[in-house]
């Protein structure tokens, strides 16, 4: 059961490649079509002062795929990659499943096999945006490339044989306590999509045409990629609190008599969270730029990184799951 | 802040106009401090500030690691040393951020906390002049009624949708509807905050009139203690905590019990215990890893166990003493070592004297489960094939010159000086279960058997439930806060000059709306919309 683990992984990362090459695909061939028009909840919703509303918005309810249009190379290969792309999100469910199968546990008792959970989470997320709106599908190019990353690092630094859990992990908190943490975190993760988007379209609106923005063409509008930062963000933010700063505290209290010690963990949970609220707070008051409250939210990522990565890697804890292999 | 108190003090006669300088400075510190960017910059020098707690050891985490760093660093450690780098969690300069972000956060928070007061208790304000030029605004349109009616039945709908609704009548004879909903966001907002102050509380009351304490306690009912500070191998006490102020109880383990898995890996761990509460009855309590024995007002937690060997050493003169010392596990395997010392031993009965050359130490290491290949390491943590392997010493244990030295080894100081002489061959004796070792002298040292220990914590923390209660409620606000939207609608329902001869006559109402989302709120047009056909249709 682990070596079946083993080889849906490898054949998930496979896919998600073969997925980021079709996005790619449609990426270098796509028009500015219908699709970067129409991934827009346009702006008219945005209301308020000074929203600022661009011309080549079509109105929310059109029709973005069913529309009868002569269907091109791109269209057709972004269909493909999003079939594709749902292939490896089902093959990295097996590959959870079976692992969790073969360690008749909970998936997530290590770092690697909590990387696995935390990507697969960030991996649903983002299939339930495309095909909930196919017009955001230009951003999977990024999404997968971002996947593909994640676990090759995992599988190549992290890999842990299937083994049973510690004492102190048998607890409904491991469960609890874990899974929150995973969804939240997943979402964070590809909430990065979108605003690292936002940030190269934006660039790319007010003219700049050096290297990163120039991939701002073919993406959807601005707000629209903003606006999504925010919501997955939104979401994200209770649950990590949570599972990270509720539940973490109450398991910790059972197991090691405290529920709040700084460990390196708990110390970058607690950067994350703080990050995260400056950019809640960021995007809340008007004076701050959207662009700058935007950077926060990827500050933000590249401190679950460190905690998904970084913590595990370098400093010695107390969270036992914590040892890579 | 600490501006006003550099400035020099006023001359003799101060003019009136430096004092109000100086309240527009406190006053501008103030709203300074207060801003939102303010608190941006101190949340951010928060994250900052905490990451170099998870770079350099932590004495509140692991106090030996922070020893580790000074070997390994002796020139740089005593310059992190007065920086707080050790101790960054209750350094000077982390406080400092955090007051000042609580401090901020409280200005922010109650001026909000008055307007939303102010806010829940009036009416929603009147409808603007022209509602076409709000974001959300419907094309006029008619339908029979009198206004007064019309205008009626659409704050009845409104009322019905939970909006806090406010009708008026102006003098031209229309009515106007005006509606707002989303209180709710504000309210959680402030809860959110209110409630991370509660939780700063918590922890800091915790921390004062809380203490812990560590022990290990090994089996047998003999070997039991009582809650006092020196019955513990460490303790901390909070400021405000007195040692009288310790409940009392007293503990002793009478059963350990250890599954492992076939690969060494721990299964499951479970300490039974007898436990006296004042001076009661002692009752059988069992508790494991995450399901902590909770004692009134101390909870006792298993941290981890491992084995004590009970040695029993017959001196020169025929008189045996037993003792059974903990050995400290050093790995997975619980290949543990540890030391047993007796100072009291090889007394002459003629003179009743203590000849302080001729104390014994013993220093090894136990391996619950010796390979075949003979090598000094554990093969598995259960006591499958239990091995001790030691080394004796005679001479001076330096026991009595009152310096605390670690249980768990010799004083190398007495070794290095000579006055602790090594008495067994250049590898450690083995010895198996049962076993006796006669040494060189012609006194023996017998392995008896072992009893399990267990490491246990002891903890009292009389506000955790605050900070648990503050930490759940601030969840609630900031979901309500996240979820919520700021909303208001209005409708002008007016006489219609087209459809009646003359205002007031019943024939007709012209209808006008419009709606302010007060918050980026992306479904707000929909439910405007809906609003609008609802009140078109008359059956709001
Ligand atoms: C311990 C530090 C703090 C944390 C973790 C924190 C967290 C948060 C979070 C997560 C939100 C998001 C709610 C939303 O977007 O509606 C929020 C909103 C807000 N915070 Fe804080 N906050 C902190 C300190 C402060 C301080 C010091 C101030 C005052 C200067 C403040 C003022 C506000 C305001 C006014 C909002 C509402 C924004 C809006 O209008 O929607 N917060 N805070």
């Amino acid at each position: 059961m682990a070596e079946l683990s083993n080889q849906l992984m490898a054949a998930a990362v496979l896919a998600y490649l073969a997925a980021m090459v079709c996005y790619a695909g449609e990426y270098a061939f796509g028009k500015r079509s219908r699709i970067g028009r129409a991934a827009v909840r346009p702006a008219k919703q945005l209301v308020g002062a000074g929203a600022p509303v661009s011309d080549d918005v079509v109105p929310d309810d059109a029709p973005v795929v069913e529309e009868p249009v002569r269907r091109d190379r791109g269209e057709l290969v972004g269909r493909i990659a999003v079939g594709v792309n749902l292939l490896a999100l089902l093959l990295h469910l097996g590959g959870l499943v079976t692992r969790g199968v073969a360690a008749d546990r909970m998936p997530w008792g290590n770092m690697y096999e909590y990387i696995l959970a935390t990507t697969f989470i960030a991996s649903a997320v983002w299939a339930g945006v495309v095909l909930a709106r196919p017009a955001v599908r230009h951003l999977g190019l990024f999404a997968t490339l971002a996947l593909v990353v994640m676990l090759g690092a995992a599988s190549m630094i992290a890999y842990t044989p299937v083994g049973p859990l510690v004492p102190a992990l048998h607890s409904y908190w491991f469960i609890i306590h874990v899974s929150t943490i995973i969804i939240g975190s997943g979402i964070f993760l590809i909430g990065a999509v979108p605003a690292a988007m936002f940030l190269i379209r934006n660039g790319y609106d007010e003219g700049k045409r050096r290297f990163p923005y120039t991939l701002g063409k073919h993406v959807p509008e601005a707000i629209a990629l903003e606006r999504l930062t925010f919501r997955l963000h939104a979401f994200a933010f209770p649950l990590f609190t949570f599972g990270a700063l509720i539940a973490g505290p109450i398991w910790a209290e059972a197991s090691w008599g405290r529920y709040w010690g700084w460990d390196p963990k708990e110390v970058w949970a607690f950067i994350s969270w703080i990050v995260y609220a400056g950019y809640l707070h960021a995007r809340a008051t008007p004076s701050v730029k959207r662009t700058v409250a935007t950077w926060i939210a990827l500050l933000g990522f590249v401190t679950m990184l460190m905690n998904l990565f970084g913590v595990n890697l370098f400093f010695e804890g107390l969270h036992s799951y914590a040892n890579a292999g | 802040m600490t501006v006003v108190e550099e400035r020099p003090a006023p001359s003799s006669a101060p003019p009136p106009r430096r004092v109000n300088r100086l309240w527009a400075l406190l006053r501008n510190s103030w709203r300074q401090l207060t801003s939102m960017r303010t608190a941006l910059v101190l949340l951010f020098l928060l994250a900052v500030a905490a990451i170099p707690g998870s770079v350099f050891p932590q004495r509140g985490v692991n106090a030996e690691r922070v020893t580790r760093y000074y070997q390994a660093h002796p020139q740089l450690a005593p310059w992190l040393e007065r920086l707080g780098g050790f101790e960054v969690y209750s350094s000077a300069w982390f406080a400092s951020i955090y007051l000042l972000l609580f401090t901020s956060l409280i200005g922010c928070v109650v001026p909000r906390l008055l307007d939303h007061v102010r806010a829940l208790r009036q009416a929603p304000p009147d409808a603007p002049k022209r509602l076409n030029r709000l974001p959300q605004h419907a094309e006029p349109w008619s339908q029979p009624g009198v206004p007064a009616e019309v205008a009626k039945s659409v704050a009845a709908g409104l009322r019905r949708r939970r909006f806090r609704t406010r009708l008026r009548e102006r003098e031209d004879g229309s009515w106007t509807v005006s509606a707002e909903k989303g209180y709710l966001k504000e309210t959680g907002n402030l809860l959110f905050h209110a409630a991370l102050l509660a939780v700063l509380i918590g922890v800091g009351f915790g921390h004062w009139y809380g203490w812990h304490a560590n022990r290990i306690l090994i089996g047998g009912n003999e070997l039991g203690f009582c809650n006092t500070l020196t019955q513990y191998d460490d303790s901390t006490l909070g400021p405000r905590v007195e040692p009288a102020d310790l409940p009392n109880f007293c503990l002793r383990l009478t059963d350990f019990e250890a599954t492992f898995q076939s690969t060494g890996q721990p299964r499951t761990f479970s300490a039974t215990v007898g436990v006296s509460e004042d001076n009661g009855p002692y009752e059988t309590r069992k508790f494991t890893v995450n399901d902590p024995l909770r004692l009134d007002g101390a909870n006792v937690y298993l941290l981890g166990h491992g084995y004590a060997p009970i040695l029993k050493y017959t001196d020169r003169y025929g008189v045996s003493q037993t003792k059974v010392v903990p050995f400290l596990p050093m790995d997975a395997m619980q290949t543990s070592e540890g030391v047993a010392q007796f100072p009291d031993v090889n007394i002459d009965p003629k003179s009743d004297k203590r000849d302080s050359t001729l104390q014994m130490g013993f220093e090894g290491l136990y391996l619950p489960t010796s390979p075949t290949d003979g090598s000094a390491t554990s093969a598995f943590p259960a006591e499958n094939n239990p091995m001790l392997y030691l080394s004796a010493y005679r001479g001076d244990l330096g026991l009595d010159v009152g310096t605390p030295g670690s249980v768990y080894s010799l004083d190398q100081g007495q070794i290095a000086g000579g006055d602790l002489k090594k008495v067994s061959g250049d590898r450690p004796h083995a010895l198996k279960l049962g076993d006796t070792w006669t040494l060189d002298d012609g006194t023996k040292l017998e392995f008896v058997g072992t009893r399990p220990f267990a490491t246990l914590s002891i903890r009292h923390d009389p506000t955790q439930v605050l900070a648990l209660v503050g930490a759940v409620v601030g969840l609630l606000g900031l979901m309500l806060s996240l979820g919520g939207h700021r909303r208001r609608v209005w409708f002008h329902v007016q006489p219609d000059a087209d459809l009646a001869g003359s205002p007031g006559e019943s024939g007709g109402t012209l209808l006008t709306a419009g709606g302010l989302p007060r918050t980026d709120y992306p479904g707000f047009e929909d439910e405007f919309k809906a609003l609008v056909k609802a009140a078109e249709e008359g059956t709001p």
